[in-house]
């Protein structure tokens, strides 16, 4: 279990729209919030960053009181770094000095990364002379991200991001917020509509639907729940934390390892010990009591059943243990009176697909990309 | 500014073009200084004061200059409220003086200062100001570093604005300030004198003078306008 970090405890009446929400920020890693458009997360972070005069309740980080009944700390004397949308970059300053406005104001505290790593990790140093208006999307909203790191605050705040860039642009940001991700030491949330995003990134979840919060807990116990249809449907998946053992060239496989044993993905995924993170979704495991001979799909685990669920549409949800990791299966009710499903019972499960969410490769052939188009 | 001093020494037909270059720079100046407070106030609040001080602000655009200069007068009269005052402080009147014409030139003024400052102030996007603050900036910080850069436009509306309009009034300062040489006596006032004197001649040359003038601030205003809008 993760260390809380934060606790904010909101509530805020608007005539349109009410927010009442109770979270919990660990104090490590990123913090998805999910939910539709106009479910308030966008809200919620700005009642966090002091930007909603009309809150009520209390906020509290890191032993820090920022807002309760008596008190209100302003946004300007919360440390954290916000990234809005439509990242609000300065128009009369050039991206160097929209940088250095917010470190030039920052408290003094030991720096954990020095400026040219983060203008590095964002890939921005040969734009620094530039005005916000010569920018593409894409490099507008990483110089907002960079700028908002530039502050060394104690929380990051990001608010979608990626929502107003096109499908190429968002290709081009998430491997650097993959680095970010990997070597951010604040802990962060992360608003977005996109399970896409969040599977990628997040490490926690927290669901919001209409101004509530739905559940919270650890991303990867969130996507095994079906008591929340609005992820994905009622289509419940699991993510898997693996690490690359070796890559075959001549069938063009990569064999990664997680805490249950190995699983193979087609295509070159980074260097040996290289850590990626796998979806797969509960309707792409099925069930065999004995192990296939001869079959077209590659990845055959030795399971054990935990428990079964009926679901509405004539199908059961299985959770299995796999080594040291649970992993969802779907199957109809028919299979799954055919195969006499109980507890404690071992059999096989085939997973037709895998989907990688992130890539370190993916991170160095963009890093090549960029070059070229510099 | 000196230049234009002892060139007007010398040439007496100058004194009121100095005298209404005097009360326009002074004018606008103070209108700049306490305007931007209250123009930053009106682009912000919710109170419902706003729409009374909008309202207040926007008078002397309709109002005659006789009604203002009226009221102007008995207030700075030396039995009226403001001048009584005046006086027992200075032991001098206030009205017929360049001190009541700059009271009064504020007052009439006031609207083409105040007016562009408000729209610029509520150009800026409070996204921008939220920008800052979640950066680290207060409030005052805030509004030099982003706010004042970004309505730059509109200090330079208001500085033209206010100046040319403070040249050309002619109702309020008759009525304040009367016609006294090298205190009250400014360009205006001097032109509508020579008219009535049958001095064509030098009614001209000090009309000529004022129109190239207005037309060159108009021009300046309007020219810097679009390469703003090309730059941004």
């Amino acid at each position: 279990m993760s260390i809380e970090a934060g606790h904010v405890a909101v509530s805020l009446s608007r005539p349109d729209f009410t927010l009442d929400v109770d979270i919990r920020v660990p104090s490590h890693g990123v913090t998805g919030i999910f939910g539709a458009s106009g479910c308030g997360k966008t809200t919620l972070l700005r009642c966090i960053a002091g930007l909603e005069q009309g809150a009520r309740g209390r906020v509290g980080f890191n032993g820090d009181l920022w807002q309760d009944s008596k008190n209100f700390v302003p946004a300007w004397q919360r440390p954290v770094g916000y990234v809005f949308q439509d990242a609000r970059l300065f128009p009369h300053m050039t991206v160097a000095r929209n940088l250095h406005y917010g470190r030039r104001r920052a408290r003094a505290t030991p720096e954990l990364t020095s400026p040219e790593e983060i203008i590095a990790m964002l890939g921005i140093g040969h734009l620094l002379d530039r005005r916000p208006a010569q920018l593409s999307g894409g490099e507008r909203q990483r110089a907002s991200i960079a700028r908002a790191l530039l502050r060394y605050p104690s929380l990051v705040l990001m608010d979608e991001p990626l929502a107003n860039l096109d499908a190429a642009r968002k290709h081009e940001i998430m491997p650097f917020l993959d680095r970010l991700h990997a070597s951010l030491k604040v802990p962060m949330l992360y608003v977005s509509h996109s399970l896409d995003e969040m599977t990628r990134l997040c490490d926690h979840l927290v669901v919001m639907q209409s101004g509530k919060v739905l559940g919270q807990g650890r991303l990867h116990d969130m996507l095994m729940r079906t008591d929340l249809p609005i992820l994905g449907g009622g289509e419940a998946s699991t993510v898997l934390d693996v690490r690359v053992l070796d890559y075959d060239p001549q069938y063009q496989l990569s064999r990664l390892q997680f805490a249950g044993g190995e699983i193979v993905v087609p295509g070159r995924h980074g260097e040996r010990d290289c850590p990626l993170r796998l979806r797969v979704m509960a309707s792409d495991v099925s069930l065999c009591r004995e192990r296939p001979q001869s079959s077209s799909i590659l990845n055959i685990l030795p399971a054990v059943v935990e428990s079964r669920q009926a679901e509405a549409g004539g199908h059961v949800l299985v959770q299995l243990r796999v080594g040291e990791m649970r992993i969802l299966a779907r199957v109809t009710l028919k299979s799954a009176e055919a195969l006499e499903l109980i507890p404690g019972q071992s059999l096989f499960a085939q997973i037709k697909s895998v989907a990688v969410k992130n890539s370190a490769e993916q991170v160095a052939v963009d890093e090549a990309n960029n070059r070229e188009t510099i | 500014m000196e230049i234009l001093h002892s060139w007007s020494e010398n040439m007496p037909g100058l004194g009121p073009l100095w005298l209404s270059v005097k009360l326009g720079l002074v004018t606008t100046g103070i209108l700049i200084l306490f305007g931007t407070p209250l123009a930053f106030w009106l682009s912000r609040t919710r109170s419902h004061a706003k729409t009374i001080v909008e309202a207040m602000v926007a008078l002397p655009i309709v109002l005659p200059p006789t009604v203002l200069g009226f009221y102007l007068l008995i207030l700075l009269g030396p039995s009226g409220a403001i001048g009584g005052y005046w006086l027992k402080l200075t032991g001098e009147t206030l009205t017929f003086s360049f001190g009541g014409l700059i009271l009064a030139s504020i007052l009439y003024s006031m609207p083409f200062v105040i007016q562009p400052l408000q729209n610029a102030f509520e150009s800026v996007s409070r996204g921008f100001v939220e920008a800052a603050a979640t950066l680290g900036a207060r409030p005052l910080d805030v509004f030099f570093t982003v706010v004042v850069p970004l309505g730059a436009r509109g200090f330079l509306t208001a500085g033209i604005m206010g100046f040319a309009h403070t040249l050309g009034e002619f109702g309020v300062v008759l009525m304040v300030g009367g016609n006294i040489p090298g205190q009250t006596r400014v360009i205006s006032i001097a032109i509508y004198d020579h008219v009535e004197a049958m001095e064509y001649g030098q009614a001209h040359a000090l009309a000529a003078m004022l129109l190239v003038f207005s037309f060159v601030c108009m021009f300046a205003l309007y020219f810097i306008n679009r390469r703003w809008r090309h730059e941004h």
